[in-house]
């Protein structure tokens, strides 16, 4: 197996068979002539030619890319069009006494460099256009036009670049991916891939070129970048299974996208991310989910080597809740303590930190350090939707000094006169058996519950999560803890709270009609499984008798 | 001669799209030659790989100057397409 790395422009993964691509032999001859004017006229005749070509190729773009990208091709119409162009040409037809193609092979070497010179990117990148429509009218004097791939199966395309009118004339049928040595990702070549769903990789280096022939085995990874040539079995093995978790993705989007999460009976759910960190927002998007159900804001304590300032937290909160545009986001407290430790908190070491200084019972002992997390929060809540959510509550009291709390940073901002938003919804994680067993009491304060399933879990079965001996004594779906959800569930809604499930047991298909059922309004999951949880919602009957 | 101190306001700046939109309008009047001034270069506007040379960038100031027949004309019509950014 050989391995090349290059720049994925397209996100997929295909296996098949190499397909060098080589060009024409446009190598141009320098000719003497007398006859000028007959030069001028075959250059006249492969000009209208290359329009009349390049109008077909435009069609084709248009109806495979749509306008936007089409474009490029009327473009290159209108640099066939440039006078500075021709006028070159006809020049050294003229003035040298030479053959039409070595006119315009001069032409396109200057013009070429001329862009290629400049310091903006685009501009750089036109310098690709000047030699494609150079190439073109080369081609057409020297009548050795062609553009059809010759192969009957689906093959990956390797090149050492791809002009956009290559791109566009390959048959798409044929074509599984792109490869080229070089090209940039500004280039329209990366765009016009992306738009067609073709994986394509650029610059994979003159080495991959060297290094490959027709007909050779080539494993494609448009995510990485990497090009695996003659795989060995087990990379084989792993992207077969990532081509088809793809596939599988892609399927559901197109099949889930827009749509509502609603039952076959008509109960509607939502379905939202858990992330733990800014950058995560765009699985979020990508993966199509309603809002955030868990923001761990944890990252922001995890990643700095002192408190983080008031500052520092209000501009991450400020950027997710504008980058959902409206969409719920819902940010939990710090949850530091147990298995997340910060060196700057000077927790000490404890016999059993899951059962010890953590999470909210630092932030009631430590008010100054909830405070400025508050206040950040409150202050980005104009920014969007947000929602703030507590951890590890096991009492009414401690629900009322966080109230308290929070009332305290209200007035704060705004005795300062900044503003925050009153649509804030407060809720707490159900994550103790506690709180499950008191939710009757809990409910009536808060707008929302959330269950985190891991640590209700370990605590309703007394059972370590980190234990590896004590696996097969967690069974995830006992009853009681499915007891203690139910009842959490009941309360909430006798007392007008909406309430969701955070942990992982909301990624469990197999209970997702048993969640439903419980009336679970929200399911939060990782980003990768927000579609198969959405598909399962879509497949479930609650009016069908158990 | 006149001439007409305008400012880029595309997006991508003068790209190919817009020279092209440009050199046609131009050479819709060839009596009246049509030159721009920008970043201390002086291009002649009728042919769009001439005027992308000039690499204008969004915000980049442009003069035009034109000279020949109906150059009023022309300055106002040319004028007009840089400040409402070629249409795009």
């Amino acid at each position: 197996m050989k391995k090349y790395q290059g720049k994925g422009v397209y996100g997929a993964v295909a296996i098949g068979k190499i397909s060098l691509f080589k060009k024409n032999d446009t190598e141009v001859k320098r000719v003497h002539t007398e006859d000028i004017e007959g030069e001028k006229k075959r250059y006249e005749e492969a000009k209208s030619l290359a329009m009349q070509q390049l109008q077909e190729i435009y069609d084709k773009a248009l109806k495979e890319v749509g306008n936007a990208h089409a474009a490029i091709f009327e473009i290159h119409q209108m640099m066939l069009d440039d006078d500075d162009y021709n006028d070159s040409v006809y020049n050294i037809i003229e003035t040298q006494s030479i053959n039409a193609e070595y006119a315009v092979a001069v032409t396109a070497d200057n013009f070429a460099e001329m862009f290629s010179a400049m310091e903006d990117e685009y501009m750089k990148a036109r310098a690709a256009d000047v030699r494609d429509i150079s190439n073109r009218l080369i081609s057409n004097l020297l009548g050795n036009f062609t553009e059809k791939t010759n192969s009957d199966e689906k093959v990956v395309i390797c090149a050492s670049d791809l002009v956009p009118s290559e791109t566009v004339s390959l048959d798409k049928d044929k074509v599984m991916a792109f490869v080229t040595a070089h090209g940039s990702s500004n280039s329209h070549t990366a765009i016009l891939a992306r738009n067609m769903n073709i994986p394509a990789i650029i610059g994979a280096g003159e080495d991959f070129l060297n290094g490959i022939k027709s007909g050779d085995e080539v494993i494609v990874d448009g995510y990485t970048g990497e090009i695996f040539v003659d795989p060995d079995e087990e990379t084989r093995k792993r992207l077969i299974e990532k081509q088809r978790d793809d596939e599988e993705k892609k399927r559901l989007l197109e099949e889930l996208k827009g749509k509502e999460n609603v039952t076959l009976d008509g109960h509607k759910i939502n379905v939202y991310a858990n992330i733990g960190s800014v950058s995560d927002i765009g699985k979020v998007l990508v993966n199509d989910a309603g809002g955030i159900g868990l923001f761990r804001s944890e990252f922001l304590y995890l990643e700095n080597s002192d408190y983080p300032t008031e500052e520092q937290q209000f501009s991450a909160y400020k950027k997710v809740l504008e980058s959902m545009a409206g969409k719920k986001v819902i940010i939990r407290t710090l949850d530091i303590g147990a298995d997340k430790k910060v060196d700057y908190f000077n927790l000490k070491p404890e016999e059993n930190p899951a059962l010890g200084y953590r999470a909210i019972r630092i932030c009631l002992t430590r008010p100054e350090i909830f405070k400025t997390q508050l206040k950040a929060l409150y202050r980005a809540s104009v920014f969007g939707n947000l929602g703030i959510m507590f951890p590890m509550i096991t009492s009414v009291s401690e629900l009322e000094k966080i109230l308290e709390i929070c009332d305290a940073v209200k007035s704060e901002l705004k005795s300062q006169d900044i503003l925050y938003s009153e649509s804030v919804e407060l809720g707490i994680m159900i994550e103790t058996p506690a709180a499950a067993v008191i939710s009757d009491k809990l409910a009536p304060m808060v707008d929302f519950f959330s269950v985190g399933t891991n640590d209700l879990t370990q605590y309703t079965l007394a059972c370590d999560r980190q234990n590896p001996d004590i696996e097969q004594f967690v069974n995830t779906h006992h009853e009681a803890v499915l007891r203690l959800i139910e009842m959490s569930a009941e309360n909430a809604h006798k007392y007008g709270a909406w309430v969701g499930i955070c942990g992982e047991l909301g990624a469990d298909t197999t209970l997702t009609e048993t969640f439903l059922r419980m009336g679970i309004d929200e399911l939060s999951v990782s980003p990768a499984f927000v579609l198969k949880v959405r598909e399962a919602i879509r497949k479930t009957d609650l009016s069908k008798k158990q | 001669m006149v001439s007409k101190k305008v400012t880029v306001i595309n997006e991508q700046g003068m790209h190919m799209r817009p020279a092209g939109d440009l050199a046609k309008a131009v050479k819709a009047h060839p009596d009246c030659e049509v030159t721009l001034n920008a970043n201390g270069k002086t291009v002649k506007a009728k042919a769009p790989m001439q005027i992308m040379s000039a690499c204008m960038k969004k915000g980049c100031e442009v003069e035009i100057v034109c000279d020949g027949a109906d150059e009023q004309a022309v300055l106002d019509e040319i004028a007009a397409m840089f400040e409402n950014g070629f249409g795009e």
